[in-house]
């Protein structure tokens, strides 16, 4: 066996090697696996918290949903009585309308009544001279009976 | 090549050529440069280096280190791609070894590991490569480049000693520094002095633990070269032997020693971490 200087220089080498692969090669692998660990608990911490949220956000919107259905229900509730409301004081509107038109009605044929009757009794005094006349076939004295005249037609 | 060089080699010759070392070092008369035979090779002694497997090993390792960073610069979290995916299961790989090997705190642990797991699987994985490949190509630049006669060019970087002490050493070093710095000078010696057996007995305690010490490193970079070496030599044998009815032999070794390729690779990372880990062990 031949030992000679190449011990030596396989020493410095081996040293050379260790102290490169100590401090240039080692670390890159050992980051980048610890970068790697790191993500991955990471996207498991996510994701259990994600699914954390997920729950109270359903639950959330579940209530919300009761929520917004019982409101519904309210609203619907207030606009049918609002709508009832608003019938009855239509009807009640109607009815009086109709009562005053009905008022008016009666009044304006009580006119329309009065004033014939009043044409009818300024009329019935010429007729009832005219028939005097005839079935007295003689002249009057117009002065005379006018106020008999003007009595029978206020009977009237 | 294994065919041409088996015609003009013996067997031994080829062989010997496969296990010799591409050397360049100090020659006896003091000049610098490379050994043309085994035998200046040999004159050399301690102040050579191989440049072959010395090469190999840094050109894969820093080939890994770079291609690693490559990958890691373009990494993403969130998507990554089939390389990412790959170096990434690497990289987790080790983590888990050293989370469930390692119990104390050092940052420096696990990209070491990594580092000696990687580097030695490539430099194992070079014993796949047909055994005449590359250092076929390398001896026909050798002859016409640098006038070789025969240039050896080793690929394997686990089967050189050098290569694989070097890397144990190293790490015993860290045991011996992590284990003082952890239990003091005092805590350390005491380790080694007061057991199994208590202070009546150190002489004979320092004879089991001190050997036991020593034989962590020992153990560790021969037992890598030792797997290595004999696949390599196995691989050689059928080569040179068998000439070009090696190819049905050669893929059932190469078969069996993918086995051993990460195995050994695995095998020296776990020892180092069980290592260290004893090594900032402070209770007792």
């Amino acid at each position: 066996m031949d030992i000679n200087l190449t011990i030596i220089g396989q020493s410095i080498a081996f040293a050379v090697f260790c102290w490169f692969c100590h401090r240039y090669v080692w670390p890159l692998f050992a980051n980048v696996l610890e970068e790697r660990k790191r993500t991955i608990a990471d996207g498991l911490e996510a994701a259990a918290q994600g699914e954390l949220k997920l729950e109270t956000a359903s639950r959330d919107s579940a209530q919300q949903l009761e929520e917004a259905k019982s409101s519904a229900a309210g609203i619907i509730d207030q606009a049918n009585r609002r709508a009832n409301q608003i019938i009855d004081e239509a009807k009640q509107q109607a009815q009086v309308e109709a009562e005053r038109i009905m008022v008016a009605a009666q009044a304006e044929i009580e006119q329309e009544a009065n004033r014939a009757r009043e044409e009818l009794r300024s009329q019935v005094s010429v007729i009832a001279i005219a028939g005097a006349e005839k079935i007295l076939a003689r002249e009057v004295d117009q002065a005379a009976n006018e106020e008999m005249l003007t009595q029978l037609a206020a009977e009237l | 090549m294994a065919e041409a060089g088996a015609e003009s080699q013996t067997v031994q010759e080829y062989i010997v050529h496969h296990l010799s070392y591409l050397t360049w070092g100090r020659h006896p008369d003091g000049h610098w440069g490379l050994a043309h035979t085994p035998e200046e090779a040999a004159e050399m002694g301690f102040m050579a280096i191989h440049v072959d497997t010395m090469g190999w090993s840094i050109a894969l390792g820093a080939a890994f280190l770079l291609w690693f960073r490559w990958v890691g610069l373009r990494a993403s979290a969130d998507n990554p791609g089939p390389i990412q995916n790959f170096v990434e299961s690497i990289f987790e790989f080790v983590d888990a070894r050293v989370t469930e090997g390692f119990t104390h705190k050092n940052a420096l642990i696990a990209p070491l590991a990594l580092t000696v797991l990687v580097w030695i699987l490539l430099m194992n994985l070079m014993d796949l490569v047909p055994v005449d490949w590359i250092t076929g190509i390398a001896a026909l630049i050798g002859e016409h480049v640098f006038g070789f006669d025969h240039m050896p060019f080793k690929i394997v970087p686990t089967t050189d000693p050098n290569i694989t002490m070097g890397m144990s050493l190293s790490i015993f070093v860290l045991i011996i520094w992590y284990s003082i710095k952890h239990k003091g000078i005092g805590g350390f010696l005491g380790e080694l002095a007061f057991h199994p057996f208590g202070k009546w007995m150190v002489p004979f305690n320092l004879m089991i633990e001190v050997p036991t010490l020593l034989a962590k490193p020992i153990s560790l970079g021969l037992r890598l070269f030792g797997n290595l070496y004999a696949g390599e030599l196995l691989f050689l044998l059928i080569a040179g032997l068998l000439g070009l009815y090696q190819l049905p032999m050669h893929f059932a070794w190469a078969v069996f020693h993918i086995l051993v390729v990460p195995l050994q690779a695995f095998v020296f990372m776990m020892l180092t971490i069980v290592y260290l880990n004893a090594a900032h062990e402070t209770a007792h």
